[in-house]
């Protein structure tokens, strides 16, 4: 029987384009918040994911630099990755280690600072998480291979584009009261539908922007955790991997890593769908959100945007999901996302939601995928 | 003055790309007259084309039609004064692209609008001496003209392959004869590191173009003792639609015999493309024992000619890959704006 | 910062240039790169095939936001493409606008260049598909 994990602090920074401050500052910044919410100084090892700053900034090898950064050099710190959910995968590895026995406490971070970067070198840069020699050379970009699915959807579903455009105006809703979102306002289903093609039917508002951030946990076993006064959750982390190219998938409209990786969750916490209070689904467009609620099970196929026009995940409805407004309105700082996903799970359930408290959450589910579910990694967050 | 021992056309493909500007567009942009185009209009590349790509084009259509494996051709030579490299064979990359590497020659010839028809000397040669058993010979282009210059109304973009072979069952066309003539006349230039040619106007007429043609067309009627009624077509080079009739008067050749292989009139002069595309044409109408003549023209100067004769096989093979007038309709006209992007005039 | 590296570019040109593939002998899965072991089987055992030249356009949508190294051709097309032999390939669609596009509709693979090094000035050609002529 492997140890407990629980999460006994978080640190946030607000998403934005930081033009003042770097990399480095924001994830020192993120890890220094999340010691002092746990309310620890030291910790056994450090994982640091990220997707991009080996081509934005150049820099890699941010293990050893953060600890650096963190007058912490000596402890063992790591620098993970796995495309957008590099932030899971560095929650991952710490979270095997507490299990494992082999650390009491771990530091997690997740950080990547886009607007260091021009649109076309982002654009560019998302590609290495997809097969570069195949799909990235012939000029397909991360928001086309989204297009081509969401069309495939739409065709195999009839569906129009308007029920599925109404994620991000909910995403835009929840963010409202998120001190930490990038974009905390409200949005008219029209400005979904009347905003740009990025790659037709995929339109500006149901894709993310250039957005810097950094998240951090402190995971701890069992015994730390009872030595710490700070609220705390259990954390379970499972995870899957497909083929890099939905296209060469069987079904580019099912994304079997995130089904798998739910069961694997659910049933090593021993809990149903139906014990998850809160989701925190990741959608990087519109239409991987709508893909990521039917393949978890949270929805029958083809039929998620019925969960959205009923309001049931609102934060008043029966599964309240991305409740600080997900990767759309929180914004979506690539590997550091998964992070700021998990901690927002813990912010909910140690009751420290402020206005976009979910009153029952007592279990919480986040999906976070690498690519386009290329990586799937489903933690469930339960109260302690 | 060259007898071949049974040469024959085995595939033919022509290849013209899909964007088109009219001649009368380009005036409205210089302020020309409109009343005396040398063309109705031009073909212009996409973004994605050059000389290369083209030339795979016209080289997998008369793979088609020629129904050999690739890896059976052992001589790959284009034609052509508008090399994507400057260093850096154009030919390989052909042969890459159709399958017919390694074991084979390959190289660019440069002659200006006369190179296609210098690589099927080649060519020919190289299968005629037992050499090689299959051989491709291309001419493709993307010509230009200087900005507001004459030229810039006509020179445009096209290839035309053959692929050539020995056995007369596989032929669409025999040819018969062929010589060329060739002094130094310099008519029209382009030196290193420039991107537009010169030219000397209307020295382009008697002294480069009727000459070369008119002797080399007499020189290969006379030594093989043709007469002008074994000629059911004739192919000049186009550089306008009128010279290749004048030159047809200055020969005796009805005019009615250079009509079906006119292609300049719609597509502009394709340079090294532009004869060979004229004779592709022709093979696309043309009745088994027919006779084509066929003389090209390059600038520099000279003038290659062809007798050749169809055979039975046409019948068989024309349907196996769309037909030139398929390429020649398929249009989208561009503005100037439009075309001056495709044709990278724009300084960036 | 993203450029065209040579021998990463020569490496794959039997694909690229000609839709050169390898198909598992065990299951049949098609790999577009030389493999070692079947992704879907686990099988060993591939025998090389040229794909077919022709499809059916399955789904298609334009690139408006292009990475870099493709600025200057955006907007383009990158459709998803059923070849005959069941193949499914992604691929630019050229030689048209997204307007004369139809789901279904027939396609055949083009050589094109795909992109162009700015620095270096190397040329890199691949397939693209076209409207069937």
């Amino acid at each position: 029987m492997s140890n407990k994990v629980y999460v006994a602090g978080v640190g946030l920074t607000k998403v934005d384009e930081h033009w003042w401050t770097s990399l480095e500052y924001l994830m020192t910044e993120a890890s220094l918040k999340a010691l002092d919410d746990a309310g620890v100084n030291k910790v056994d090892s450090i994982y640091v994911g990220s997707m991009l700053s080996p081509v934005l900034q150049e820099q890699g090898h941010l293990g050893a630099l953060l600890a650096e950064e963190l007058g912490l050099s000596s402890v063992p710190a790591i620098g993970v990755e796995a495309a957008s959910a590099s932030g899971a995968a560095a929650v991952y590895a710490g979270a095997r280690e507490i299990e494992s026995g082999r650390a009491n406490a771990v530091l997690v971070v997740g950080v990547d600072k886009m607007s260091d970067g021009l649109a076309e070198e982002v654009t560019a840069a998302m590609m290495i998480g997809e097969r570069q020699e195949y799909v990235g050379f012939i000029g397909a970009t991360f928001y086309s291979l989204n297009a081509l699915i969401y069309r495939l959807y739409m065709d195999k579903y009839n569906i129009d584009q308007e029920k599925i455009a109404l994620f991000p105006v909910l995403c835009h809703e929840h963010a409202v009261n998120a001190p930490h979102a990038q974009y905390p306002f409200k949005i008219k289903l029209e400005t979904v539908l009347n905003s740009p093609y990025v790659a037709e039917p995929l339109r500006r508002f149901e894709t993310t922007a250039i957005a810097d951030g950094a998240a951090a946990l402190v995971l701890v076993n069992e015994e730390t955790g009872k030595k710490l006064d700070s609220p705390k959750t259990e954390l379970v982390i499972e995870a899957a991997t497909d083929y890099l190219t939905p296209f060469q998938r069987e079904d580019p409209l099912w994304f079997p890593a995130v089904q798998l990786s739910t069961s694997k969750a659910l049933e090593r916490a021993k809990l149903g769908r139906q014990d998850i209070k809160i989701l925190e689904t990741f959608d990087a467009t519109s239409i991987m959100a709508i893909l990521s609620l039917e393949s978890s099970g949270f929805s029958e196929r083809g039929k998620a945007w019925r969960l959205l026009e009923k309001g049931e995940l609102s934060l008043s409805g029966s599964l309240p999901c991305n409740t600080f407004g997900g990767l759309k309105a929180r914004g979506h700082p690539i590997g550091a996302t998964s992070v700021y996903q998990i901690a927002e799970l813990h912010l909910q359930i140690t009751r420290r939601a402020g206005k976009n408290q979910v009153d029952n959450a007592v279990a919480g589910l986040a999906q976070s995928l690498g690519g386009i579910a290329s990586t799937a990694f489903t933690t469930i967050l339960r109260e302690v | 003055m060259v007898k071949m021992n049974s040469i024959v056309i085995v595939g033919y493909g022509g290849y013209v790309p899909r964007y088109r500007i009219r001649a009368e567009e380009i005036a409205r942009v210089w302020g020309r007259d409109r009343s005396e185009l040398p063309v109705e209009e031009k073909a212009v590349i996409g973004l994605d084309e050059d000389t290369v790509t083209m030339a795979v084009e016209a080289a997998k259509i008369a793979l088609k039609r020629a129904g050999i494996p690739p890896s059976k051709i052992g001589a790959v030579h284009v034609g052509t004064e508008s090399k994507p490299y400057a260093v850096k064979p154009s030919g390989t990359i052909v042969a890459e692209a159709i399958g017919a590497v390694p074991r084979i020659t390959a190289a660019d010839f440069e002659f200006a609008c006369k190179a296609g028809t210098e690589a099927l000397q080649f060519i020919t040669s190289l299968v005629d001496a037992g050499r090689i058993e299959y051989g491709l010979a291309i001419g493709a282009d993307t010509a230009q003209g200087r900005p507001g210059d004459a030229l810039e109304f006509t020179a445009a973009c096209g290839a035309a392959a053959l692929i050539i072979g020995k056995n007369k069952s596989e032929g669409v066309a025999e040819i018969e004869a062929c010589t060329s003539y060739v002094t130094d006349t310099p008519d029209f230039w382009r030196r290193e590191y420039e991107r537009y040619p010169h030219h000397t106007a209307r020295f382009t007429g008697d002294p480069a173009y009727f000459h070369h043609i008119v002797n080399s067309v007499k020189a290969l009627l006379e030594n093989d003792g043709y007469t002008l009624n074994d000629i059911d077509y004739a192919v000049f080079h186009q550089p306008n639609v009128r010279f290749p009739l004048v030159a047809a008067r200055l020969l005796g050749i009805d005019l009615e015999k250079v009509k079906p292989g006119m292609v300049a009139g719609s597509i502009g002069n394709t340079y090294a493309a532009c004869s060979l595309l004229g004779l592709v044409k022709v093979l696309d109408q043309a009745k088994p024992g027919e006779r084509i003549l066929v003389a090209s023209f390059g600038s520099g100067a000279g003038s290659d000619s062809y007798i050749i004769r169809v055979l039975e096989g046409i019948e068989s093979k024309r349907g196996l890959a769309p037909t030139l007038d398929k390429f020649i309709e398929r249009k989208t006209y561009i503005d100037y704006a439009v075309y001056a992007k495709h044709r990278r005039k724009i300084l960036m | 910062m993203f450029k065209i590296k040579v021998p990463r570019y020569w490496r794959h040109k039997d694909f690229r240039y000609r839709l050169n593939a390898w198909k598992c002998n065990h299951c049949g899965e098609t790999h577009f790169f030389k493999p070692l072991i079947c992704r879907k089987c686990r099988s060993r055992e591939f025998i090389q095939v040229s794909l077919p030249e022709t499809g059916k356009l399955l789904a298609y949508t334009v690139v408006r936001s292009p990475p870099e190294g493709f600025e200057l051709q955006s907007p383009y097309i990158i459709g998803f493409i059923e070849l005959d032999d069941g193949t499914r390939i992604l691929g630019q669609v050229t030689d048209c606008q997204p307007e004369e596009l139809k789901q279904g509709m027939r396609v055949e693979a083009t050589f094109r260049r795909i992109r162009e090094d700015e620095e270096d000035k190397i040329i890199a050609y691949c397939y693209k598909f076209r409207p069937v002529i």
